[in-house]
């Protein structure tokens, strides 16, 4: 087994986002969208309304997306133990890890936001990195929209879409793996000569 | 199994999560309100390199259901935009997410999330034309 797995990150959450910068950040992210919106009712109140009922229009469309999300963080952390995560989607997996991540990625539904946090986890318990970014990358074909793509720009043209997204959705995955391990390699060099 | 572990976990993770999504959906309901769809096809000049870079560009920053992007990239070709420039934009749209950057960052890591959303960016425009080249190859007209 690759020594090499998940992010490098400690911590006893799925997902979690480490030490206090983590929340902090949250909060002045959430802060300062908050702010924009104060700004815009000020000087546009119409925009302020629209955009609110946008918001509450995506908020209803993706609340069972994100119950679903957390379903399964809790039935992962439940069920799924290191050692299986290892086997289906650790740096030993072969072909059968690339194209598991290539069909979990066309399945997920809803933003693709609310992945990261499972992803973060599936890391910690041992995914090849790559396949993160094959999972997030073939996002881009959704099945139940391929009828719409095919109305809009014809069926050879969304063929033909589809396997490039396919091939490209490889290479994207291993260019992050190999950022990642770029950055892991960069940080070990810089603490051993200090 | 240890359920009330699990629970726990899932409970703390929601805690964390929720505040950052809220941010998200919050900074995209603003920017669908305040860009208008139609201000895309003043981006789009009929330059060949241009566009498909356009394209992307504007696939990066925009956000929402990949539903919208076929709409508008429907309506695009409809009034005479490039199908490379459609094509960089709906891939765009999906693979590279600006506005959800921070958030990658913050729970995937900063070197991660960049070098997928470069990535996602650059893999847009090639395939788009690769997209055309292939089209064209095979005598299909869009």
């Amino acid at each position: 087994m690759n020594r090499m797995q998940g992010d490098g990150r400690k911590g006893n959450g799925p997902g979690l986002q480490k030490g206090a910068g983590g929340s902090k950040f949250t909060l002045i992210f959430l802060a300062v969208v908050v702010g924009l919106y104060l700004v815009t009712a000020l000087l546009d109140y119409e925009t302020f309304m629209a955009a609110v009922q946008t918001f509450i229009g995506i908020m209803l469309q993706i609340l069972p997306v994100l119950a679903l999300v957390f379903v399964l963080i809790f039935l992962v952390d439940l069920f799924i133990r290191p050692q299986a995560i290892a086997r289906h989607l650790g740096y030993e997996s072969g072909i059968k890890g690339w194209l598991l991540a290539m069909v979990a990625g066309i399945i997920a539904t809803g933003p693709v936001y609310v992945w990261y946090s499972m992803l973060a986890d599936f890391q910690e318990k041992g995914m090849r990195i790559a396949f993160s970014g094959v999972f997030l990358y073939m996002r881009s074909v959704k099945l139940p929209f391929i009828p719409l793509m095919i109305y809009y720009f014809g069926g050879a043209f969304t063929a033909v879409v589809t396997f490039y997204l396919i091939v490209f959705s490889i290479l994207a995955g291993i260019c992050c793996e190999k950022a990642v391990q770029w950055g892991r390699i960069a940080s070990a060099k810089s603490e051993y000569g200090n | 199994m240890d359920v009330r572990s699990s629970a726990f976990k899932t409970y703390r993770t929601f805690l964390q999560i929720i505040p950052q999504i809220l941010g998200i959906i919050l900074l995209i309901s603003l920017a669908l309100t305040v860009i208008p769809p139609e201000m895309y096809e003043l981006v789009f000049t009929g330059n060949p390199v241009a566009d498909p870079i356009a394209g992307a560009t504007i696939g990066s920053v925009a956000a929402g259901n990949p539903v919208t992007s076929y709409v508008i990239g429907g309506e695009l070709l409809n009034i005479g935009i490039s199908l490379t420039a459609v094509t960089a934009f709906i891939i765009a749209w999906v693979t590279v997410g600006v506005i959800q950057l921070p958030v990658e960052i913050n729970l995937l890591g900063g070197r991660f999330a960049i070098t997928r959303n470069v990535c996602g960016f650059f893999f847009a425009i090639i395939i788009a034309v690769l997209t055309q080249a292939t089209l064209t190859l095979m005598r299909v007209t869009i």
